[in-house]
Protein backbone atom coordinates (compact mmCIF):
# COMPACT_ATOMS: atom_id res chain seq x y z
CA UNK A 1 0.00 0.00 0.00
CA UNK A 2 1.07 3.40 -0.85
CA UNK A 3 0.88 5.90 2.03
CA UNK A 4 0.57 9.58 2.21
CA UNK A 5 3.50 9.55 4.56
CA UNK A 6 5.43 6.96 6.04
CA UNK A 7 7.52 7.30 9.09
CA UNK A 8 10.01 4.72 10.44
CA UNK A 9 11.95 4.90 13.61
CA UNK A 10 12.03 9.02 13.43
CA UNK A 11 14.40 10.49 15.74
CA UNK A 12 14.62 14.39 16.41
CA UNK A 13 16.94 16.10 18.80
CA UNK A 14 17.18 19.64 20.01
CA UNK A 15 20.54 19.65 22.04
CA UNK A 16 20.38 17.53 24.63
CA UNK A 17 16.85 16.97 24.37
CA UNK A 18 15.39 14.16 22.40
CA UNK A 19 12.24 15.13 21.32
CA UNK A 20 11.48 12.47 18.85
CA UNK A 21 12.72 9.17 20.07
CA UNK A 22 12.32 6.81 17.06
CA UNK A 23 8.77 6.82 16.16
CA UNK A 24 6.66 4.74 13.32
CA UNK A 25 3.59 5.88 11.65
CA UNK A 26 1.99 5.61 8.75
CA UNK A 27 -1.14 7.89 7.18
CA UNK A 28 -3.27 6.42 4.15
CA UNK A 29 -4.82 8.59 1.67
CA UNK A 30 -8.14 10.00 2.23
CA UNK A 31 -8.05 9.77 6.08
CA UNK A 32 -7.68 11.78 9.24
CA UNK A 33 -5.16 10.78 11.21
CA UNK A 34 -4.60 12.17 14.68
CA UNK A 35 -1.96 12.80 17.04
CA UNK A 36 -3.12 13.10 20.60
CA UNK A 37 -0.54 14.17 23.11
CA UNK A 38 0.18 16.63 26.01
CA UNK A 39 2.49 19.86 25.14
CA UNK A 40 6.03 19.13 24.70
CA UNK A 41 5.01 15.11 23.41
CA UNK A 42 6.83 15.52 19.99
CA UNK A 43 3.41 16.61 17.90
CA UNK A 44 4.24 19.74 16.52
CA UNK A 45 7.70 18.52 15.87
CA UNK A 46 6.30 15.44 13.70
CA UNK A 47 4.00 18.20 11.98
CA UNK A 48 7.41 20.76 11.23
CA UNK A 49 9.26 17.83 9.73
CA UNK A 50 6.27 16.99 7.27
CA UNK A 51 5.83 20.50 6.60
CA UNK A 52 9.89 21.36 5.89
CA UNK A 53 10.51 23.44 8.84
CA UNK A 54 12.37 20.44 10.62
CA UNK A 55 15.23 18.38 9.22
CA UNK A 56 14.63 13.94 9.88
CA UNK A 57 17.95 13.64 12.56
CA UNK A 58 17.36 9.70 12.08
CA UNK A 59 14.94 7.23 10.55
CA UNK A 60 12.81 7.38 7.19
CA UNK A 61 10.08 10.05 6.14
CA UNK A 62 8.70 9.51 3.06
CA UNK A 63 5.93 11.53 1.53
CA UNK A 64 3.88 10.34 -1.51
CA UNK A 65 6.59 7.64 -1.47
CA UNK A 66 9.80 10.17 -1.74
CA UNK A 67 11.91 9.74 0.89
CA UNK A 68 13.36 12.61 2.20
CA UNK A 69 15.75 14.66 5.46
CA UNK A 70 13.66 18.58 4.23
CA UNK A 71 10.29 18.64 2.57
CA UNK A 72 11.16 19.68 -0.84
CA UNK A 73 9.40 22.15 -2.80
CA UNK A 74 7.61 20.20 -5.21
CA UNK A 75 6.03 18.30 -1.90
CA UNK A 76 4.88 21.42 -0.30
CA UNK A 77 2.68 22.28 -3.74
CA UNK A 78 0.30 19.46 -2.79
CA UNK A 79 0.10 20.69 0.66
CA UNK A 80 -1.87 23.10 3.20
CA UNK A 81 -0.51 24.03 6.57
CA UNK A 82 -2.45 25.10 9.40
CA UNK A 83 0.42 25.89 11.99
CA UNK A 84 0.24 26.10 15.49
CA UNK A 85 0.26 29.82 16.17
CA UNK A 86 -1.50 32.47 13.69
CA UNK A 87 1.34 33.31 11.49
CA UNK A 88 -1.00 35.55 8.78
CA UNK A 89 0.47 38.36 7.68
CA UNK A 90 -0.29 41.23 9.93
CA UNK A 91 0.81 44.11 6.97
CA UNK A 92 -2.48 42.41 4.74
CA UNK A 93 -5.70 42.93 4.65
CA UNK A 94 -7.98 38.76 5.05
CA UNK A 95 -8.18 38.76 0.84
CA UNK A 96 -4.72 39.94 0.33
CA UNK A 97 -3.17 37.44 2.84
CA UNK A 98 -5.43 34.90 0.39
CA UNK A 99 -4.13 35.80 -2.61
CA UNK A 100 -0.46 36.31 -1.74
CA UNK A 101 -0.57 32.81 -0.50
CA UNK A 102 -1.88 31.54 -3.66
CA UNK A 103 0.77 33.71 -5.67
CA UNK A 104 3.60 31.95 -3.54
CA UNK A 105 2.37 28.36 -5.35
CA UNK A 106 2.88 30.41 -8.82
CA UNK A 107 -1.02 30.87 -8.83
CA UNK A 108 -1.54 34.38 -10.57
CA UNK A 109 -3.12 36.82 -8.84
CA UNK A 110 -6.54 37.27 -9.72
CA UNK A 111 -6.71 33.62 -10.12
CA UNK A 112 -5.65 33.32 -6.27
CA UNK A 113 -8.15 36.43 -5.43
CA UNK A 114 -10.97 34.14 -6.95
CA UNK A 115 -10.03 31.12 -5.01
CA UNK A 116 -9.94 33.41 -2.16
CA UNK A 117 -13.14 34.50 -2.52
CA UNK A 118 -14.52 31.66 -2.52
CA UNK A 119 -12.47 30.08 0.45
CA UNK A 120 -13.97 33.36 2.32
CA UNK A 121 -17.00 32.15 1.82
CA UNK A 122 -16.37 28.09 2.73
CA UNK A 123 -15.47 29.63 5.98
CA UNK A 124 -18.04 31.99 6.32
CA UNK A 125 -15.71 35.24 6.28
CA UNK A 126 -17.34 36.45 3.38
CA UNK A 127 -17.63 40.41 4.33
CA UNK A 128 -14.22 40.59 5.61
CA UNK A 129 -12.30 40.46 3.44
CA UNK A 130 -10.96 44.21 3.28
CA UNK A 131 -10.68 44.05 7.17
CA UNK A 132 -6.97 44.10 8.61
CA UNK A 133 -5.49 40.89 9.77
CA UNK A 134 -5.64 42.35 13.25
CA UNK A 135 -8.88 43.37 13.49
CA UNK A 136 -9.97 39.84 13.65
CA UNK A 137 -11.19 37.97 16.72
CA UNK A 138 -8.93 34.89 17.70
CA UNK A 139 -11.45 32.67 16.08
CA UNK A 140 -11.92 34.38 13.07
CA UNK A 141 -8.21 34.50 12.46
CA UNK A 142 -8.42 30.94 12.73
CA UNK A 143 -10.56 30.13 10.24
CA UNK A 144 -8.55 32.42 8.06
CA UNK A 145 -5.23 30.18 8.62
CA UNK A 146 -7.43 27.54 8.00
CA UNK A 147 -8.97 29.04 4.23
CA UNK A 148 -5.25 29.93 3.52
CA UNK A 149 -3.75 26.81 3.75
CA UNK A 150 -6.79 24.97 1.18
CA UNK A 151 -5.62 28.46 -1.44
CA UNK A 152 -3.77 25.50 -3.64
CA UNK A 153 -6.55 22.95 -3.18
CA UNK A 154 -4.05 20.76 -1.36
CA UNK A 155 -4.45 16.39 -1.34
CA UNK A 156 -2.59 16.90 2.75
CA UNK A 157 -3.44 19.25 5.20
CA UNK A 158 -1.56 19.32 7.61
CA UNK A 159 -3.38 21.15 10.90
CA UNK A 160 -1.16 21.36 14.18
CA UNK A 161 -3.95 22.42 16.59
CA UNK A 162 -6.01 24.10 14.53
CA UNK A 163 -9.05 24.77 17.17
CA UNK A 164 -6.98 25.66 20.57
CA UNK A 165 -8.23 28.80 21.70
CA UNK A 166 -11.52 28.34 20.49
CA UNK A 167 -15.13 28.43 21.75
CA UNK A 168 -17.17 25.81 21.29
CA UNK A 169 -19.56 26.92 18.52
CA UNK A 170 -16.06 27.92 16.71
CA UNK A 171 -14.66 24.65 17.39
CA UNK A 172 -17.56 22.55 15.88
CA UNK A 173 -17.48 24.87 12.65
CA UNK A 174 -13.81 24.03 12.17
CA UNK A 175 -15.05 20.40 12.70
CA UNK A 176 -17.45 20.45 10.13
CA UNK A 177 -15.61 22.09 7.11
CA UNK A 178 -12.54 19.61 7.83
CA UNK A 179 -15.31 16.73 7.50
CA UNK A 180 -16.28 17.98 4.22
CA UNK A 181 -12.93 18.07 3.31
CA UNK A 182 -12.09 14.60 4.09
CA UNK A 183 -15.35 13.49 2.15
CA UNK A 184 -13.68 15.10 -0.90
CA UNK A 185 -10.63 13.07 -0.22
CA UNK A 186 -8.28 15.34 1.04
CA UNK A 187 -5.74 13.28 4.05
CA UNK A 188 -6.02 15.29 6.70
CA UNK A 189 -2.87 15.42 9.64
CA UNK A 190 -4.05 16.60 12.52
CA UNK A 191 -2.42 17.21 16.08
CA UNK A 192 -4.27 17.89 19.05
CA UNK A 193 -4.89 17.88 22.83
CA UNK A 194 -8.41 17.80 22.88
CA UNK A 195 -9.77 14.56 23.41
CA UNK A 196 -13.40 15.35 21.79
CA UNK A 197 -11.38 16.48 18.34
CA UNK A 198 -9.63 13.36 18.25
CA UNK A 199 -12.64 11.47 18.37
CA UNK A 200 -15.15 13.16 16.76
CA UNK A 201 -12.33 13.91 13.46
CA UNK A 202 -9.76 10.91 13.20
CA UNK A 203 -10.19 7.57 11.77
CA UNK A 204 -6.84 6.39 13.44
CA UNK A 205 -4.85 8.78 16.20
CA UNK A 206 -1.24 7.47 17.62
CA UNK A 207 -1.24 8.86 21.11
CA UNK A 208 2.35 10.73 22.05
CA UNK A 209 4.24 10.99 25.53
CA UNK A 210 7.33 12.52 25.55
CA UNK A 211 8.38 12.12 21.84
CA UNK A 212 7.05 8.26 21.79
CA UNK A 213 3.66 6.74 20.62
CA UNK A 214 2.21 4.68 23.32
CA UNK A 215 -0.66 3.03 20.75
CA UNK A 216 -2.17 3.57 17.54
CA UNK A 217 -5.55 2.78 16.35
CA UNK A 218 -8.93 3.84 15.33
CA UNK A 219 -10.72 5.54 18.54
CA UNK A 220 -12.96 3.18 19.04
CA UNK A 221 -10.29 0.43 19.24
CA UNK A 222 -8.19 2.37 21.92
CA UNK A 223 -10.84 2.42 23.91
CA UNK A 224 -11.64 -0.93 23.65
CA UNK A 225 -8.25 -2.44 23.97
CA UNK A 226 -7.03 0.04 26.56
CA UNK A 227 -9.77 -0.01 28.58
CA UNK A 228 -12.90 -1.56 29.91
CA UNK A 229 -16.33 -0.22 28.69
CA UNK A 230 -17.67 1.42 32.28
CA UNK A 231 -15.56 3.73 34.58
CA UNK A 232 -16.56 4.72 37.93
CA UNK A 233 -14.21 8.22 39.05
CA UNK A 234 -13.99 8.22 43.03
CA UNK A 235 -14.18 12.15 43.92
CA UNK A 236 -12.27 11.38 46.96
CA UNK A 237 -8.41 11.67 47.94
CA UNK A 238 -6.56 8.52 47.71
CA UNK A 239 -5.27 9.09 51.50
CA UNK A 240 -9.50 8.64 52.11
CA UNK A 241 -9.49 5.41 50.10
CA UNK A 242 -10.01 2.25 52.74
CA UNK A 243 -7.62 0.15 53.59
CA UNK A 244 -6.50 -2.53 50.99
CA UNK A 245 -8.46 -0.65 48.64
CA UNK A 246 -6.37 -2.34 45.72
CA UNK A 247 -7.30 -5.91 46.42
CA UNK A 248 -11.01 -5.28 47.12
CA UNK A 249 -11.72 -3.69 43.75
CA UNK A 250 -9.34 -6.50 42.03
CA UNK A 251 -11.97 -9.23 43.90
CA UNK A 252 -15.04 -7.03 42.39
CA UNK A 253 -13.32 -7.97 39.23
CA UNK A 254 -12.47 -3.84 38.33
CA UNK A 255 -9.20 -2.43 38.10
CA UNK A 256 -8.13 0.42 39.61
CA UNK A 257 -5.91 3.44 38.51
CA UNK A 258 -4.71 6.36 40.11
CA UNK A 259 -4.20 8.74 37.86
CA UNK A 260 -3.22 12.42 38.74
CA UNK A 261 -4.83 13.25 41.99
CA UNK A 262 -7.62 10.83 40.66
CA UNK A 263 -8.82 7.18 41.38
CA UNK A 264 -10.78 5.27 37.99
CA UNK A 265 -11.92 2.09 38.42
CA UNK A 266 -12.04 0.61 35.48
CA UNK A 267 -14.94 -2.21 34.44
CA UNK A 268 -17.06 -4.76 32.65
CA UNK A 269 -20.00 -4.12 34.54
CA UNK A 270 -20.58 -0.80 35.80
CA UNK A 271 -23.89 -0.86 36.92
CA UNK A 272 -22.62 -3.86 39.46
CA UNK A 273 -19.97 -2.16 40.16
CA UNK A 274 -21.77 0.76 41.09
CA UNK A 275 -23.99 -1.72 43.43
CA UNK A 276 -21.20 -2.69 45.03
CA UNK A 277 -19.27 0.69 46.02
CA UNK A 278 -20.72 0.37 49.95
CA UNK A 279 -18.48 -2.81 50.05
CA UNK A 280 -15.78 -0.52 48.73
CA UNK A 281 -16.11 1.93 51.84
CA UNK A 282 -17.03 4.69 48.54
CA UNK A 283 -20.11 6.47 48.97
CA UNK A 284 -21.72 7.16 45.93
CA UNK A 285 -22.26 10.92 46.21
CA UNK A 286 -18.47 10.92 45.86
CA UNK A 287 -18.04 8.59 42.63
CA UNK A 288 -19.29 8.95 39.05
CA UNK A 289 -20.55 6.32 36.46
CA UNK A 290 -20.18 6.75 33.01
CA UNK A 291 -18.96 4.83 29.96
CA UNK A 292 -15.51 5.02 29.33
CA UNK A 293 -14.08 7.46 26.15
CA UNK A 294 -10.71 7.79 24.63
CA UNK A 295 -9.72 10.54 27.50
CA UNK A 296 -9.16 7.50 30.02
CA UNK A 297 -7.28 5.89 27.24
CA UNK A 298 -4.84 8.47 27.17
CA UNK A 299 -5.02 9.12 30.96
CA UNK A 300 -4.24 5.50 31.55
CA UNK A 301 -1.62 5.15 29.56
CA UNK A 302 0.46 8.08 29.86
CA UNK A 303 -0.41 8.36 33.34
CA UNK A 304 -1.39 12.28 33.63
CA UNK A 305 -3.90 14.54 33.76
CA UNK A 306 -2.39 17.56 32.79
CA UNK A 307 -2.68 17.72 29.14
CA UNK A 308 -2.79 21.67 28.78
CA UNK A 309 0.16 22.24 31.25
CA UNK B 1 11.66 32.80 -9.96
CA UNK B 2 10.12 31.95 -6.30
CA UNK B 3 12.06 34.99 -4.88
CA UNK B 4 9.66 37.25 -7.36
CA UNK B 5 6.76 36.15 -5.17
CA UNK B 6 8.04 37.01 -1.93
CA UNK B 7 8.71 40.67 -3.78
CA UNK B 8 5.36 40.40 -5.01
CA UNK B 9 4.35 40.66 -1.02
CA UNK B 10 6.56 43.49 -0.05
CA UNK B 11 5.19 45.31 -3.23
CA UNK B 12 1.93 44.69 -1.68
CA UNK B 13 2.56 45.72 1.47
CA UNK B 14 4.32 48.68 0.00
CA UNK B 15 1.47 49.73 -1.73
CA UNK B 16 -0.17 50.26 1.34
CA UNK B 17 2.29 51.95 3.41
CA UNK B 18 4.16 54.11 0.46
CA UNK B 19 3.08 57.56 2.18
CA UNK B 20 3.80 56.48 5.77
CA UNK B 21 6.90 54.83 4.23
CA UNK B 22 7.53 58.24 2.41
CA UNK B 23 7.73 60.63 5.34
CA UNK B 24 9.41 58.55 7.50
CA UNK B 25 12.64 58.40 4.60
CA UNK B 26 12.24 61.68 3.49
CA UNK B 27 11.74 63.65 6.45
CA UNK B 28 14.98 62.85 8.35
CA UNK B 29 17.69 63.34 5.45
CA UNK B 30 15.29 66.63 4.87
CA UNK B 31 16.12 67.67 8.19
CA UNK B 32 19.97 67.27 7.92
CA UNK B 33 19.75 68.50 4.29
CA UNK B 34 18.48 71.74 5.72
CA UNK B 35 19.76 72.05 9.02
CA UNK B 36 23.58 71.14 7.56
CA UNK B 37 23.22 72.97 4.56
CA UNK B 38 21.53 75.70 5.22
CA UNK B 39 22.97 76.13 9.07
CA UNK B 40 26.65 74.91 8.98
CA UNK B 41 26.79 76.05 5.13
CA UNK B 42 26.63 79.86 6.47
CA UNK B 43 29.96 79.42 7.96
CA UNK B 44 32.25 76.71 5.60
CA UNK B 45 32.26 79.11 2.38
CA UNK B 46 33.37 76.71 0.11
CA UNK B 47 34.73 72.93 0.34
CA UNK B 48 36.86 71.25 -2.84
CA UNK B 49 35.67 74.19 -5.34
CA UNK B 50 31.80 73.87 -4.31
CA UNK B 51 29.31 75.32 -1.66
CA UNK B 52 28.23 73.44 2.04
CA UNK B 53 25.13 72.61 0.57
CA UNK B 54 26.57 71.69 -2.90
CA UNK B 55 29.28 68.93 -1.22
CA UNK B 56 26.74 67.55 1.46
CA UNK B 57 23.84 67.16 -0.97
CA UNK B 58 24.85 63.77 -3.13
CA UNK B 59 25.65 62.45 0.20
CA UNK B 60 22.43 62.76 1.39
CA UNK B 61 20.78 60.75 -1.42
CA UNK B 62 23.02 57.99 -0.74
CA UNK B 63 22.42 57.96 2.96
CA UNK B 64 18.66 58.23 2.06
CA UNK B 65 19.55 54.81 0.72
CA UNK B 66 21.66 53.35 2.88
CA UNK B 67 18.87 53.76 5.67
CA UNK B 68 16.02 52.95 3.73
CA UNK B 69 17.85 48.91 2.95
CA UNK B 70 19.24 48.97 6.82
CA UNK B 71 15.40 49.52 7.97
CA UNK B 72 14.11 47.19 5.58
CA UNK B 73 16.27 44.28 5.95
CA UNK B 74 16.76 45.39 10.02
CA UNK B 75 13.62 46.20 11.65
CA UNK B 76 11.06 45.27 9.55
CA UNK B 77 13.06 41.72 8.43
CA UNK B 78 12.95 41.27 12.24
CA UNK B 79 9.40 41.59 12.85
CA UNK B 80 8.86 39.14 9.96
CA UNK B 81 11.20 36.52 11.43
CA UNK B 82 10.72 36.95 14.93
CA UNK B 83 6.62 38.53 15.75
CA UNK B 84 5.04 38.30 12.45
CA UNK B 85 6.37 34.79 11.65
CA UNK B 86 5.68 35.93 8.01
CA UNK B 87 8.76 33.80 6.91
CA UNK B 88 7.69 30.29 8.36
CA UNK B 89 4.31 30.86 6.81
CA UNK B 90 6.50 31.38 3.32
CA UNK B 91 8.26 28.36 3.97
CA UNK B 92 5.13 25.88 4.23
CA UNK B 93 4.60 26.62 0.39
CA UNK B 94 6.96 25.98 -2.30
CA UNK B 95 9.29 28.52 -1.66
CA UNK B 96 12.71 28.49 0.10
CA UNK B 97 15.21 30.29 2.17
CA UNK B 98 16.90 31.57 -0.50
CA UNK B 99 14.00 32.61 -2.03
CA UNK B 100 13.28 34.92 1.08
CA UNK B 101 16.57 36.18 1.53
CA UNK B 102 16.49 37.21 -2.18
CA UNK B 103 13.41 38.81 -1.84
CA UNK B 104 13.81 40.75 1.25
CA UNK B 105 17.43 41.63 -0.27
CA UNK B 106 16.12 42.78 -3.62
CA UNK B 107 13.04 45.12 -1.89
CA UNK B 108 15.70 46.68 0.25
CA UNK B 109 17.44 47.41 -2.88
CA UNK B 110 14.14 48.63 -4.68
CA UNK B 111 13.68 50.51 -1.37
CA UNK B 112 16.96 52.07 -1.40
CA UNK B 113 16.71 53.21 -5.03
CA UNK B 114 13.15 54.76 -4.43
CA UNK B 115 14.00 56.61 -1.54
CA UNK B 116 17.26 57.80 -2.94
CA UNK B 117 15.01 58.82 -5.79
CA UNK B 118 13.57 61.41 -3.66
CA UNK B 119 15.56 62.88 -2.43
CA UNK B 120 17.54 63.32 -5.02
CA UNK B 121 14.43 65.03 -6.99
CA UNK B 122 14.13 67.04 -3.09
CA UNK B 123 18.06 68.45 -4.06
CA UNK B 124 17.31 69.20 -7.83
CA UNK B 125 14.44 71.19 -6.81
CA UNK B 126 17.24 73.07 -4.38
CA UNK B 127 19.32 73.56 -7.11
CA UNK B 128 21.89 71.24 -6.29
CA UNK B 129 22.27 69.12 -9.52
CA UNK B 130 24.05 69.90 -11.94
CA UNK B 131 24.82 67.16 -14.46
CA UNK B 132 21.99 65.18 -16.55
CA UNK B 133 24.17 62.45 -15.16
CA UNK B 134 22.46 62.33 -11.74
CA UNK B 135 19.61 60.87 -13.19
CA UNK B 136 21.17 57.46 -13.40
CA UNK B 137 21.73 57.51 -9.50
CA UNK B 138 18.30 56.05 -8.71
CA UNK B 139 19.62 53.02 -10.94
CA UNK B 140 23.60 53.15 -9.21
CA UNK B 141 21.58 52.95 -5.67
CA UNK B 142 20.51 49.56 -6.58
CA UNK B 143 24.26 47.99 -5.58
CA UNK B 144 24.98 49.90 -2.12
CA UNK B 145 21.41 49.33 -1.47
CA UNK B 146 21.97 45.12 -2.20
CA UNK B 147 25.31 45.98 0.21
CA UNK B 148 22.94 47.36 3.48
CA UNK B 149 20.63 45.38 2.77
CA UNK B 150 22.52 42.35 2.45
CA UNK B 151 24.96 43.44 6.11
CA UNK B 152 21.43 44.04 7.43
CA UNK B 153 19.64 41.23 7.18
CA UNK B 154 22.96 39.25 8.04
CA UNK B 155 22.84 40.59 11.23
CA UNK B 156 19.09 40.03 12.08
CA UNK B 157 20.26 36.61 11.15
CA UNK B 158 22.07 36.67 14.54
CA UNK B 159 20.10 39.04 16.59
CA UNK B 160 18.28 37.26 19.17
CA UNK B 161 15.91 40.35 20.18
CA UNK B 162 14.57 43.19 18.34
CA UNK B 163 16.55 45.76 20.78
CA UNK B 164 20.12 44.39 19.87
CA UNK B 165 19.17 46.09 16.23
CA UNK B 166 19.93 49.69 17.76
CA UNK B 167 23.57 48.28 18.34
CA UNK B 168 23.53 48.07 14.34
CA UNK B 169 22.41 51.16 14.29
CA UNK B 170 24.32 53.30 17.01
CA UNK B 171 27.88 51.47 15.94
CA UNK B 172 28.05 50.59 12.68
CA UNK B 173 26.00 52.35 10.76
CA UNK B 174 25.82 55.78 12.58
CA UNK B 175 29.57 55.72 12.20
CA UNK B 176 29.64 55.28 8.73
CA UNK B 177 27.03 57.93 8.22
CA UNK B 178 29.10 60.54 9.90
CA UNK B 179 32.79 59.30 8.24
CA UNK B 180 31.60 58.32 4.72
CA UNK B 181 32.59 61.56 3.39
CA UNK B 182 29.13 62.90 3.43
CA UNK B 183 29.42 66.22 5.88
CA UNK B 184 33.20 66.86 5.52
CA UNK B 185 35.94 65.32 2.83
CA UNK B 186 37.92 62.43 4.45
CA UNK B 187 41.08 63.71 2.85
CA UNK B 188 40.73 66.19 5.79
CA UNK B 189 40.65 63.29 8.20
CA UNK B 190 43.37 61.46 9.99
CA UNK B 191 44.52 58.30 8.03
CA UNK B 192 43.07 55.78 10.08
CA UNK B 193 39.70 57.40 9.25
CA UNK B 194 40.85 57.44 5.63
CA UNK B 195 41.39 53.51 5.79
CA UNK B 196 38.22 52.62 7.62
CA UNK B 197 36.43 55.09 4.74
CA UNK B 198 37.60 53.10 1.91
CA UNK B 199 35.85 49.92 3.55
CA UNK B 200 32.68 51.91 3.77
CA UNK B 201 30.15 50.86 1.03
CA UNK B 202 28.41 54.40 1.66
CA UNK B 203 31.68 56.40 1.17
CA UNK B 204 32.42 54.49 -2.42
CA UNK B 205 28.38 55.44 -2.95
CA UNK B 206 28.53 58.73 -1.74
CA UNK B 207 31.87 59.26 -4.20
CA UNK B 208 29.75 57.93 -6.91
CA UNK B 209 26.21 60.01 -6.31
CA UNK B 210 28.95 63.40 -5.82
CA UNK B 211 30.57 62.56 -9.41
CA UNK B 212 27.13 61.98 -10.95
CA UNK B 213 25.64 64.88 -9.47
CA UNK B 214 28.37 67.31 -10.27
CA UNK B 215 28.97 65.97 -13.95
CA UNK B 216 32.84 64.82 -12.69
CA UNK B 217 32.62 61.53 -15.17
CA UNK B 218 35.90 59.71 -14.26
CA UNK B 219 37.28 56.39 -14.58
CA UNK B 220 37.52 55.77 -10.95
CA UNK B 221 33.77 55.60 -10.61
CA UNK B 222 34.72 52.07 -11.86
CA UNK B 223 36.44 51.66 -9.38
CA UNK B 224 33.90 52.49 -6.65
CA UNK B 225 31.07 50.40 -8.75
CA UNK B 226 33.79 47.41 -8.34
CA UNK B 227 34.38 47.81 -4.70
CA UNK B 228 30.61 47.70 -4.30
CA UNK B 229 30.26 44.64 -6.18
CA UNK B 230 32.91 42.98 -4.42
CA UNK B 231 31.04 43.33 -1.35
CA UNK B 232 27.60 42.20 -2.71
CA UNK B 233 29.59 38.58 -3.97
CA UNK B 234 31.58 38.56 -0.50
CA UNK B 235 28.20 38.91 1.10
CA UNK B 236 25.70 37.23 -1.08
CA UNK B 237 25.35 33.63 1.04
CA UNK B 238 25.71 35.07 4.83
CA UNK B 239 22.31 36.04 5.15
CA UNK B 240 21.55 32.92 3.17
CA UNK B 241 23.04 30.31 5.85
CA UNK B 242 22.07 32.24 8.92
CA UNK B 243 18.39 32.46 8.49
CA UNK B 244 18.58 28.90 7.14
CA UNK B 245 19.71 28.32 10.50
CA UNK B 246 17.20 30.03 12.27
CA UNK B 247 13.86 29.00 9.93
CA UNK B 248 14.39 25.49 9.59
CA UNK B 249 15.59 23.46 12.66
Amino acid sequence: MTYVVQAKNLVKSFGEVQALKGISFAVEKGVCFGFLGHNGAGKSTTMRMIYGLSTVDQGSLQLMGETIRLTPPHLKRVMGVVPQEDNLDADLSVIENLEVHGVYFGMGRREARKRGLELLDFMGLLGKEHANVEELSGGLKRRLVIARALINQPSLVILDEPTTGLDPQARRLVWQKLRWLKGQGVTLILTTHYMEEAAQLCDRLVIMCEGSILAEGSPEKLVKNHVQPYVVEVHLPAEQLPSNFDNRVQSLGAEASYIANGVFLFTADGAALWQQLGELGLPQHSCQLRATHLEDVYLKLTGRGDLGA
Amino acid sequence: MTALYILNRHLTVFRRTFWANLTFNFIEPFLYLSAMGLGLGSLITEINGMSYMQFIAPGMVASAGMWAATFECTYSSFLRLHYQKTFHAVLCTPTTVVDVVIGDIVFGALKSMVFGAIILLVIGLWGQVQSAWALTIPLFLVLPGLVFSLLGLSYTGITPHIDYLNYYITLFITPLYLFSGIFFPISSMPAWVQTFAWFSPLFHSVEVCRALVLGNITGSLWYHIAVLIGFIIVLAWVPVHLLQKRLIN
